[in-house]
């Protein structure tokens, strides 16, 4: 088993047509992941990378019956894309898309809830099931197929997390960038509670960086939910306070928010935390081989 | 990014909200005239700046005749206010606000953020305004309330009575009230806000509410649907170096160390940081070249880590994803030969067509210390930095 996505996950790309959107779908197709076709509007009925190409969602479900999304539009349009997908029953929305306006996300995320669907992104790399499917911008020759899930705010803190555990030869079950925006479609607690089920993974390695207090909760919900060992790391430690935060903000953060705190946290809810990035795969074999 | 207070204020004024008359001046010969027209006895004259704490700093004062604002605004235009907000440089004062004076009888506080826990735009309100927040909130968490708006509903008539009675309001304020929390939460909504406060809000000695300050922030990633509020950007109040990468889509902070670094990925920058941090080196600054960096693209982060006199060593760590390190590889090695670089780059590139990209830098003429391993590459960025 996985999570999320596997061989069998039929996905649909909307953006098809762009040059991102043609890199990565290139790739993940190259990798075994079976995309049906994609969207771009005003290019209906064309074929590219040898996949059929639609107007709309619901001509692709029709003749497609795609049951997952990837979605590599613009900024300015993810708000109607990530809403076409999630009106027409996709179950499966990755926004890979960097930039969206917050405020689009706050009406977005309320209607996704509101339907039951899986979003993941916008601003994350994806996600991957090694060796079955990937839905997103990860190198994927990083990747091996093993019993680590990893889940991430930060794309490249994902690889380097993905690496250290393959050179160990501990591999992942799938790995799931959330994003690194405000407000992202899922949240570390909603792919714990995934992996926690997930009879493939044995270990989960969190990687976490400063701002809000999402790791805080993440770490409330381990020390009560979660039975496997999880191993974390917190990017930002040197990083000065108060750069971009308002006073405000500060507030709601009730003084939360900084590495040190998410930390002190993590440990005291029992989760491991390796001290330095490079220490990330150490760790798991610490913890794996006790 | 960030407004000045009275280009807030402007955006209030287009939403109906009380702001005292007020005149702003690029120039202190204009002071005398602002006061004359705004008429009154009384003026109060601010220094604008993107940071709080200019009352304590002297960047706000009170003023009883046209001569003293004039002398005011020659004193702090083309100078730099240094307040507890802003580093040991301050920020440069290129106008100045010119107010008619608002006899106050009581001082709230109101604001309003996107909180990402409950994922919607929440109001906050104080009855103790004009005072740092954060102090209220730790001291006196009861006269703090905090009241979350639907996207799709907007602000409601209880939500602003509920609101009032912890800013302790009389029925005729609560009444006025009501009207001003809808259309501030019209304002963060249309004009893409990330935080807007109003400290102080105040009761004036004639029972009104009356907004005295605004401090506005705006979603950068919203900027681009804003057109309007893209003129009132104001690169004179950033560090040069990170309004420079601004322009280049560079994600850049600058940072008290000797080590310049160049990332791609923010948490991958931060967590390269810690790494020179934990084998006992100082990072330079943080730099993420984004997803999607071009040649030109890692050029520019190149000039602007060496604009820092201080670097001493360049470590560059690429995990690949989205860019080819074998870009990243010809952007370096063309940085260097423009830049002329003289000191030491190490190099780590990881990912996609990480070995093409090593092949490309173990080719160059220049010395470049090509290291696959993050630690190693780290390690040898600080024993080079000594």
């Amino acid at each position: 088993m996985s999570i999320l996505v596997n061989k069998d996950t039929r996905v649909i790309v909307q953006g098809f047509t762009g040059s991102q959107a043609t890199l990565h779908s290139e790739q993940a197709i190259e990798y075994g992941t079976n995309i049906v076709g994609g969207i771009t509007p005003g290019k209906g009925g064309q074929t590219h990378l040898g996949k059929p190409v639609f107007d709309t969602m619901n001509e692709a479900i029709e003749s497609v019956q795609p049951n997952a999304s990837m979605i590599f539009v613009p900024a300015p349009f993810c708000k109607d894309s990530i809403l076409e997908a999630a009106e027409s029953g996709i179950e499966l929305i990755v926004c890979i898309t960097e930039g969206v306006p917050t405020l689009d996300m706050l009406d977005v995320k309320k209607r996704v809830d509101e339907l039951g669907i899986t979003l993941i992104g916008p601003n994350c790399p994806g996600l991957i099931t090694p060796g079955e499917a990937k839905l997103g911008i990860m190198p994927a020759s990083i990747h091996m197929k093993g019993s680590i899930g990893i889940i991430s705010r930060s794309g490249t803190l994902t690889y380097e997390a993905v690496k250290q555990t393959s050179d160990l030869g501990f591999g992942q079950s799938s790995c799931v960038g959330i994003g690194g925006d405000p407000i992202p479609g899922s949240s570390f607690i909603d792919i714990l509670k995934l992996f926690e089920n997930d009879s493939q993974t044995e270990a989960i390695v969190m990687v976490g960086e400063i701002g809000g207090t999402a790791e805080e909760n993440a770490a409330e919900f381990i020390k009560n939910n979660v039975s496997k060992p999880v191993i974390s790391y917190i990017a930002g430690q040197t990083a000065p306070a108060g750069k971009r935060m308002g006073h405000a903000g500060a507030i709601i953060s009730g003084g939360k928010g900084t590495a040190a705190d998410k930390i002190s946290k993590l440990k005291e809810c029992g989760v491991h935390v390796a001290d330095n990035l490079t220490e990330i795969g150490s760790t798991v074999a610490k913890v794996i081989n006790k | 990014m960030n407004l000045h207070e009275f280009q807030g204020k402007e955006l209030f004024a287009q939403y109906g909200l009380p702001i005292s008359n007020s005149k702003v001046i690029y120039e202190a010969e204009d002071a005398f005239k602002a006061c004359r027209d705004i008429g009154g006895s009384k003026w109060v004259v601010k220094a604008q700046v993107h940071a709080g704490g200019r009352g304590k700093a002297g960047g706000v004062e009170l003023v009883d005749t046209p001569e003293e604002a004039t002398s005011f605004a020659k004193k702090w235009l083309g100078k730099r206010l240094i307040t507890y907000q802003t580093d040991e440089k301050g920020q440069l004062v290129n106008s100045v606000l010119i107010e008619e004076c608002t006899d106050i009888a009581e001082e709230l506080y109101l604001s309003a953020v996107i909180d990402r826990e409950s994922q919607r735009v929440v109001f906050i309100g104080s009855s103790e305004g004009g005072v740092n927040i954060e102090e209220v909130a730790k001291n006196s968490p009861e006269k703090i309330i905090y009241e979350s708006i639907d996207p799709l509903c907007g602000a409601q008539g209880f939500q602003a009575r509920k609101i009032a009675k912890v800013l302790k309001l009389n029925n005729e304020q609560t009444k006025q009230f009501t009207p001003m929390l809808k259309n501030l939460m019209k304002l963060f909504v249309e004009k893409d806000l990330s935080l807007l406060e109003i400290n102080p809000l105040v009761i004036t000695s004639g029972g009104l509410l009356h907004c005295l300050d605004a401090k506005i922030n705006i979603d950068s990633n919203a900027i681009y649907r804003q057109p309007e509020i893209a003129k009132m950007h104001d690169p004179s109040q950033e560090d040069p170096r990170e309004s420079e990468a601004a322009k280049n889509d560079l994600s850049y902070v600058s940072l008290d160390g000797n080590i310049g670094c160049m990332v791609n990925g923010a948490g991958l920058a931060m967590g390269t940081m810690d790494t020179i941090k934990y084998f006992g080196g100082n990072p330079a600054n943080f730099l993420d070249v984004g997803g999607t960096a071009t040649q030109e693209r890692v050029s520019k982060a190149f000039k602007i880590i060496l604009d820092d006199p201080e670097v001493k060593v360049v470590l560059v760590n690429i995990f690949g994803g989205i860019v080819r390190c074998d870009l990243i590889a010809e952007g370096v090695l063309a940085a260097i030969e423009e830049v002329g670089v003289q000191i030491p780059v190490v190099v780590r590139l990881e990912g996609n067509n990480a070995d093409l990209g090593s092949e490309i830098l173990s080719k160059a003429n220049i010395k470049i210390e090509s290291i696959n391993n993050l630690g190693n590459a780290a390690k040898k960025a600080v024993e080079l930095a000594k």
